[in-house]
């Protein structure tokens, strides 16, 4: 897996797993990675995959398709 | 890897059942980055043509945009926007240029980043731009505070501009991933032709592109969901209404087509206390923008409607590189020249 940060304006088809959530701010977990993501546009929670776009979370996966999702790119 | 073969092996077989040459048109910035990186318009059969289309912002942002940033930046307000912009050159210069000049003007990766500097500099100005997937991020920076000058744009208002227009004959459209998880897959049913939204990786565009010739081939004008894992149906509402809390329905301006009735999202009245174009219009009103012309030479508006593959520009690969920028295609990351000219090097 490899991908730059600076390419999150683009579209990120990574997703990553919210490991805790504040303030509408969640340290989402790109397999390794931990990067603050501004949770407002979703309804997500702790545990949650998370699809990023421009520091944003535009879309939630539940847990299998998060997983499987993150295999794709292995 | 198997998978992959396996696709490209019925792709192949699909191409010479239906025969004839098929035209795709990709309208996401990345899906024509994957495209490149991964060779896919290479190992496709002749007879399929996959066609690149405006689904970069940086390409289409139209010159007279670039122009008023870049005033706005060179009359000593700081700019701040995504890092891709800031190259893209004007009557003016660039916002490169600018800062060069003295300017304050900053590359951000994302909104909260410009919200940051907006502490440290009160009357920064944040120039937004970017389709459906974008304009939520500004709208929600709008309500934190953050002062924009708008170029933001309505993606499918686009499709239909180049359906209308009719220069190229269009089969079917790889939609957009990240778009379509803001709009849902519902809004590309008034387009009436084959399409299939598809997600960024090489299999996803492989299985976007095999979906889209067995539309073909058996007559169907469906919008189909290659995307699933992330794409809804109904999409993001949070999102979309978040968007037209703030902003309201315009004609936008694109490189290469002009005005697009109802492409364009302007800041509310409401809001209007965060508008550049209102709070600065004592400067913006002093640029004549019928100067406001795209490069000479330059041919990215004809790359974003599709007309022609950057090859077929005599500037590119020569005078027009990733390093001397020419035109947009060519300075962003997402951008037709850009990625043609790093997938052949």
């Amino acid at each position: 897996m490899h991908f730059e940060f600076s390419e999150l304006i683009m579209c990120l088809a990574y997703p990553g797993k919210i490991k805790s959530i504040k303030n509408g701010l969640a340290t989402v977990d790109f397999d390794g990675i931990e990067k603050e993501v501004n949770v407002s546009l979703v309804d997500a929670k702790k545990g949650d995959y998370v699809i990023v776009h421009a520091g944003f979370a535009i879309e939630v996966m539940d847990k299998k398709t998060g997983e499987d999702s993150q295999e794709i790119f292995k | 890897m198997r998978m992959q073969q396996k696709l490209i092996s019925e792709i192949n077989k699909l191409a010479r059942e239906i025969g004839r040459g098929v035209n795709l048109m990709e309208v996401c910035g990345t899906h024509t980055q994957a495209i490149s990186r991964n060779g896919i318009r290479q190992i496709l059969p002749e007879n399929i043509n996959l066609i690149t289309g405006p689904g970069c912002p940086v390409c289409v942002s139209s010159q007279k945009d670039i122009d008023a940033i870049v005033s706005l930046a060179l009359a000593g307000i700081p700019v701040a926007t995504y890092g891709d912009v800031l190259r893209v050159a004007g009557r003016f210069g660039s916002l490169d240029d600018a800062r060069e000049k003295g300017a304050r003007v900053f590359g951000v990766y994302d909104v909260v980043e410009a919200l940051a500097l907006q502490k440290k500099y009160p009357n920064l100005v944040f120039f937004g731009l970017g389709f459906d997937t974008t304009t939520p991020m500004t709208a929600w920076a709008i309500k934190k505070g953050l002062m924009v000058y708008s170029s933001h744009k309505i993606f499918i208002p686009a499709m239909q501009a180049l359906l209308d227009l009719g220069e190229v004959n269009i089969d079917g459209f790889i939609d957009p991933g990240h778009v379509s998880a803001i709009i849902g897959s519902k809004p590309y049913e008034i387009l009436g032709v084959a399409q299939v939204i598809t997600g960024f990786e090489a299999q996803d565009i492989l299985e976007g592109i095999l979906m889209l010739l067995a539309q073909i081939k058996d007559g169907r004008k469906e919008v189909e969901n290659q995307y699933q894992r992330v794409v809804k149906k109904e999409g993001n509402r949070k999102a979309r209404n978040l968007i037209f809390e703030v902003f309201e329905i315009s004609d936008g301006n694109w490189r290469g087509f002009g005005k697009i009735p109802g492409s364009g999202l302007e800041i509310k009245k409401e809001f209007s206390h965060f508008d550049a174009k209102v709070k600065y219009k004592n400067i913006l009103d002093k640029v004549d923008f019928s100067l406001s012309k795209e490069p000479l030479g330059c041919r990215c508006g004809e790359v974003v409607r599709g007309l022609i593959l950057p090859k077929k520009c005599p500037m590119f690969g020569k005078k027009c590189t990733p390093e001397n920028p020419i035109g947009p295609c060519m300075v962003s990351l997402e951008g037709a020249c850009h990625n043609f000219f790093s997938s052949k090097n």
